[in-house]
């Protein structure tokens, strides 16, 4: 019986770890796809105005960052789960 | 795609002004949580402090290459970069994670709220630079294109 309990102990901790995993990467599609998103509309822009890279460089810079924070909010909840 | 205009990195200039920003708050936050979670907090939250600048570094770094060379290679450079910093800053706390000190909660708080607190501030500065892109003054030693 202590050897069941014991292997189902060692079973939550492996699923907790798989679960851990599978959060971060489920979580970095999203911004990956919104990084894309940000990406090619800042090239579009550059393209059609490139007297506004600049500007387009600048708001691109803060759009993936913003977007960015969602995977790292997934990366925060992979750290406490596997380590709190 | 690279030109005069573009030599200003202001993906640099951004990650630049995150850093300098932050000196402001960074020490007291550690001390936070040196008095909250003991020695291991303070680390664990410079740590923290560290992954996020750092990664705001090599971000920047990696576009400003980007858009130096060509559109490809920027959006290269960004989705690549962003698959890429993931997985180093995984790498990272889990090596971190086997030594005594690490604490989770200290270094997870400081990771997205530094991170989302640095871009918010720097937002408001943003937003005027771009409302008026004329009280936007050159660096010291350096023309304005």
């Amino acid at each position: 019986m202590i050897e069941l309990l014991a292997q189902a102990d060692n079973a939550v901790d492996g699923l907790k770890a798989v679960g851990a995993g599978l959060g971060y990467g489920l979580a970095a599609i999203g911004p990956g796809v919104g990084i894309g998103l940000v990406v090619g509309n800042a090239i579009t822009a550059m393209a059609r105005q490139p007297e506004a890279a600049g500007m387009a460089r600048t708001t691109m810079f803060l759009g993936i960052a913003f977007t960015e924070a969602l995977a790292l909010i997934g990366f925060v909840v992979f750290i406490l789960l596997n380590f709190a | 795609m690279s030109s005069d205009r573009d030599e200003r990195s202001p993906e640099r200039d951004l990650a630049f002004d995150m850093a300098r920003r932050s000196l402001w708050v960074f020490p007291a936050w550690v001390v936070a949580s040196g008095f909250i979670w003991g020695m291991g907090g303070a680390l664990s939250a410079a740590l923290g402090y560290a992954l996020v600048i750092g990664n705001l570094a090599a971000a920047a770094a990696l576009m400003a290459w980007g858009a130096r060379t060509s559109p490809v290679a920027l959006m290269g450079a960004t989705l690549g970069g962003f698959i890429a910093r993931l997985a180093v800053l995984a790498g990272i706390v889990l090596a971190v994670a086997q030594l005594e000190f690490f604490e989770p909660v200290p270094i997870a708080i400081t990771i997205v709220a530094s991170h989302l607190g640095l871009l918010v501030w720097e937002i408001r500065y943003v937003s005027l630079r771009l409302a008026a892109p004329g009280l936007d003054l050159p660096r010291p030693g350096k023309e304005q294109k």
